[in-house]
């Protein structure tokens, strides 16, 4: 028998959960409408005034992008717990971390890359122009890996449980603040003309700390629910 | 070899079994029987590593499984109570990606044998899953024992829905898997038609 790479599992979790999604598209479409309408609805709700919406522009299309992680977080691991499959996963002789790192950034692709896309066309909406519009989908590229990452602690502690959806948030949610803090001023910096090279580095910071972490507590608490 | 020692296991408060011990030599068969709620489950489980005993330790080749981890998952194969395949993936997708993950052959060639080897023919192999019956569903999850080349196969409950034809397709193939030395421990409910001397039965009780 010849062993995998673990490579070679990584690529095949991806490509499988990828596969899943696309034969599912309705549920990506759902978390990219999510973010259009919510984000669409401030300027309905604030008005249209320019200089205020220009303010309110980094917080709102943040706060939507952690949003739009989080109602898909119960995807994550749910189905795959109720068919059976994650139990097979876990007996699969590959570190259960380097599998959990394959289904978050399939998780990635499917829920936060569209917003990363998104988000210049919705920066604009907002008045957000040149700069600051690139600062915005950079902060968004940098950030939103992070939230899957902690996401999938979250989901992974909650699964089985009844309610999980709202358990998953009050975990989590915290979780986000310092990734929506940097993420956040980034957009705000640059628009005030400082820059926002601090901001960014301690998103990529976050980012290779939840790297290093995430995996390895999701592992451990994707073995607790299924013992 | 495969060896239990002393294992006592509980689900909750409840005390499912203690003090099991038993040995599977290579080329028999371990038949877990036991009424409903008696803990077979759970015991396949324990041996798989899925769940941590209370007391005692499962030794495969004499060494713990829980130091060895995954060089033992790599020896073993499990077919669960759920049947663990993607209903919105055609059998063939789920069985290439359960192969791919697991290390053993998944070119088209070899998952098309082992699906027409549990009787499902051409016409549902680009089916999606979600729309075959329960017990083609389950053949497609007992479809993996065809490539496996584990030595441990850890079945719950494999027989359950399964028609007659399907239940000697299977029960051939563990006799195959046995005669060449493998090692089975099967949960059910029904007598397995191999012969009486690879069969040890181990009975849970409360």
């Amino acid at each position: 028998m010849s062993q995998p790479s673990m490579s070679e599992a990584l690529r095949g979790v991806i490509r499988r959960d990828l596969l899943l999604a696309m034969r599912r598209r309705s549920d990506v479409a759902m978390s990219v409408f999510f973010v259009v309408i919510v984000a669409s609805l401030f300027p309905l709700g604030v008005g249209p005034e320019p200089a205020v919406l220009k303010v309110i522009a980094s917080g709102v299309l943040w706060v939507t992008a952690l949003l739009a992680c989080l109602l898909s977080l119960g995807r994550l691991f749910t189905a795959d717990y109720l068919d059976g499959v994650l139990e097979q996963m876990l007996l699969i002789p590959q570190p259960l971390a380097v599998l959990v790192v394959g289904k978050v950034f399939a998780h990635w692709v499917i829920s936060g890359l569209p917003v990363v896309l998104l988000s210049p066309l919705l920066g604009l909406q907002f008045g957000l122009t040149g700069d600051s519009l690139g600062v915005l989908t950079l902060s968004l590229l940098l950030g939103t890996p992070t939230l899957s990452m902690i996401g999938a602690i979250g989901a992974a502690l909650t699964l089985g449980l009844r309610g999980s959806g709202l358990l998953v948030a009050l975990l989590v949610l915290p979780l986000f603040i310092p990734v929506l803090i940097f993420g956040a001023s980034a957009v705000t910096n640059s628009l005030a003309g400082i820059g926002s090279e601090a901001n960014l580095s301690l998103l990529g910071a976050c980012f290779l700390l939840s790297l290093a972490f995430a995996p390895w507590a999701t592992a451990v608490a994707l073995r607790i629910a299924l013992d | 070899m495969f060896q239990t020692v002393a294992l006592s296991g509980s689900r909750g408060e409840r005390q499912l079994f203690s003090d099991v011990s038993v040995t599977v030599k290579p080329g028999t068969l371990l038949a877990v029987v036991g009424e409903n709620g008696s803990g077979k489950t759970s015991f396949l489980r324990m041996l798989c590593g899925l769940l941590y005993p209370d007391r005692g330790a499962i030794l495969w080749q004499g060494k713990d499984i829980r130091q060895l981890k995954e060089l033992y998952s790599a020896q073993l194969t499990y077919v669960g109570h759920l049947n663990g395949i993607k209903d919105e993936l055609t059998p063939v997708e789920n069985l290439t990606v359960y192969a791919c993950l697991a290390g053993d052959d998944s070119s088209g060639e070899i998952v098309q044998k082992a699906l027409e080897a549990v009787g499902l023919g051409r016409q549902v192999h680009r089916l999606p899953t979600r729309v075959l019956s329960q017990g083609q569903k389950r053949r497609v999850a007992l479809a993996r024992l065809w490539f496996s080349s584990r030595p441990l196969w850890l079945l719950d409950e494999p027989f359950a829905s399964l028609d007659t034809t399907a239940t000697s397709y299977l029960t051939n193939r563990l006799q195959a898997h046995l005669n060449n030395s493998g090692m089975v421990v099967v949960a059910t409910h029904q007598d397995i038609a191999v012969p009486a001397e690879l069969v040890q039965h181990l009975r849970l009780t409360r």
